[in-house]
């Protein structure tokens, strides 16, 4: 299907979009949306590995043998995130001591792999970089989404700037704690999911299964 | 091709590779080992490159937390310099609470010492999930204008809900009122068990008292007041049951006999 660049970026916004459509990279979505500048700087991360792990996988793909095909993609995967987790490690101090392990977790987000394996292993550099970059981003945005909600009416605050005064701080608002609990996630996203579906109809799966008339005896 | 004919033409080994597909076997050794080299090279020029300046977030950040939790901490400072200004570190044998000269307190390794056979002990009634205690540790004195003892700063660590909780507890000069709590490292649920660093919750403990008249220890940190009445009582964590018992717990274990007793006893003495 011959598309463009910008349609290559824009469709895994919504349309496309790795989270909601795909339901991929949920595990890390659940975990760190619970403040909004921590999930800022995994979604930078997610982007810059999805882009640049395409990108190389891409330049080498007709050189990748089948066989461990996997394992090179891992490779190469496995080391950006490395290299990320060392960056945020001596410029970011405070915000990889709140994401601990989750950086180290990109390695198994299953939109990484996912996209090397459908679209950097068949495609040029390019392409697979902007292909990559654009799933990053839709990863990305619906992260900001639960992010907003969840640290607005979890902790009264977004971006660590107090929008709701607490009662703990001598505000008002009594935080909702269960939106900083993980399963809070879970229905947010499929709100999202929910809403997204409904406002476009065609990203609804047809059924695997067909409800039986049950015939009378 | 024979033997022969191979050596005549020059390259012909390579030519031969190269011809190869990528999916016969001297194709895939070579393409995993390549691939892996260039990463590892990657890598480890990163982490090599990058691991001065990790090391001086890690010594800044528990500096950060030794000013604050002494009060002497203001944003903007120069924390490297004003740690070596107002802090004396000393390394101190917990048993008999004297300082040791063995160690050079200045390059102290606590968490090595922690893991090392030969300066510490394994726990078998281990309240404050630590697994190895160490027998030296290294504090840290504050002292007023005239030389005498002003604060002291005392290490502590034990088992919340999910983690480890490491931090430090300020002292006053007296060895039994305390200055603050403050902790460095954590992985407790945000919102619940995280406010453990909460302002609010923190200021709490600022002139509470660890021991009762009787010289007998009765800090608590729960949801109502001890015995001993409000001067030994810090508030539980609303939410946070476990995170709150693990606080109380590893403040009563460090501030106890196997802790820092033995030289708080000195402190109050005036052997110090």
């Amino acid at each position: 299907m011959p598309r463009t660049r910008k349609q290559m970026l824009v469709d895994p916004l919504v349309d496309n979009n790795p989270i909601t459509l795909q339901v991929l990279g949920i595990c890390s979505a659940l975990a760190v949306t619970s403040s909004l500048q921590v999930a800022f700087v995994m979604a930078l991360a997610v982007i810059f590995v999805t882009g640049f792990s395409s990108m190389f996988i891409s330049m080498i793909r007709n050189q990748i043998p089948g066989a461990i095909r996997i394992i090179v993609q891992m490779v190469i995967i496995a080391s950006l995130v490395i290299l990320v987790d060392q960056v945020l490690k001596a410029y970011a101090f405070e915000i990889s001591k709140t994401l601990s392990v989750f950086v180290g977790l990109i390695i198994t987000n299953c939109i990484v792999m996912g996209r090397a394996e459908a679209f950097a292993m068949k495609n040029p550099p390019v392409a697979s970089f902007i292909d990559g970059v654009g799933n990053g981003l839709g990863y990305g945005l619906i992260l900001m989404l639960v992010g907003v909600i969840r640290e607005l009416f979890g902790a009264g605050s977004l971006f660590g700037v107090a929008i709701m005064p607490t009662v703990n701080n001598g505000g008002w608002y009594v935080p909702n704690g269960m939106l900083l609990l993980p399963p809070s996630a879970f229905f947010i996203i499929g709100l999202i999911i929910w809403a997204f579906r409904a406002w476009k109809p065609e990203q609804v799966e047809n059924r695997e299964y067909k409800i039986q008339a049950v015939e009378a005896h | 091709m024979s033997e022969e004919s191979r050596k005549k033409t020059p390259g012909g080994l390579v030519r031969r590779f190269a011809g190869m597909s990528p999916d016969s076997i001297p194709k895939t050794i070579f393409v995993a080992v390549s691939v892996c080299l260039v990463a590892s090279m990657i890598v480890s020029a990163a982490a090599v490159t990058l691991r001065p300046k990790q090391e001086e977030n890690r010594l800044r950040d528990k500096r950060v937390n030794i000013l604050q939790v002494a009060g002497v901490y203001e944003p903007g400072i120069d924390v490297l310099a004003a740690f070596d200004a107002a802090f004396e570190p000393k390394v101190l044998e917990l048993k008999t609470g004297t300082f040791t000269d063995r160690f050079d307190a200045t390059g102290f390794d606590d968490q090595a010492a922690a893991e090392d056979p030969a300066t510490s002990v394994v726990l078998t009634d281990d309240p404050a999930g630590i697994g190895r205690q160490a027998r030296f540790v290294t504090i840290y004195l504050l002292r007023a204008d005239d030389g005498t003892i002003d604060k002291v700063i005392l290490p502590i660590h034990g088992y919340g809900l999910w983690s480890t909780l490491y931090g430090f507890i300020a002292l006053e000069e007296d060895g039994n009122n305390i200055f603050g709590l403050q902790f460095y490292s954590h992985a407790e649920t945000p919102g619940l068990g995280a406010e453990v660093d909460n302002p609010r919750w923190k200021s709490r403990w600022r002139g509470k008292k660890i021991a009762d008249a009787e010289g007998t220890l009765a800090i608590t940190v729960a949801k109502t007041a001890p015995p001993a009445g409000a001067d030994h009582h810090i508030d539980a964590l609303a939410g946070a049951t476990l995170t709150t018992v693990g606080v109380d717990t590893l403040v009563r274990f460090w501030l106890g006999e196997r802790g820092y007793r033995p030289f708080l006893d000195r402190l109050k003495a005036g052997d110090i």
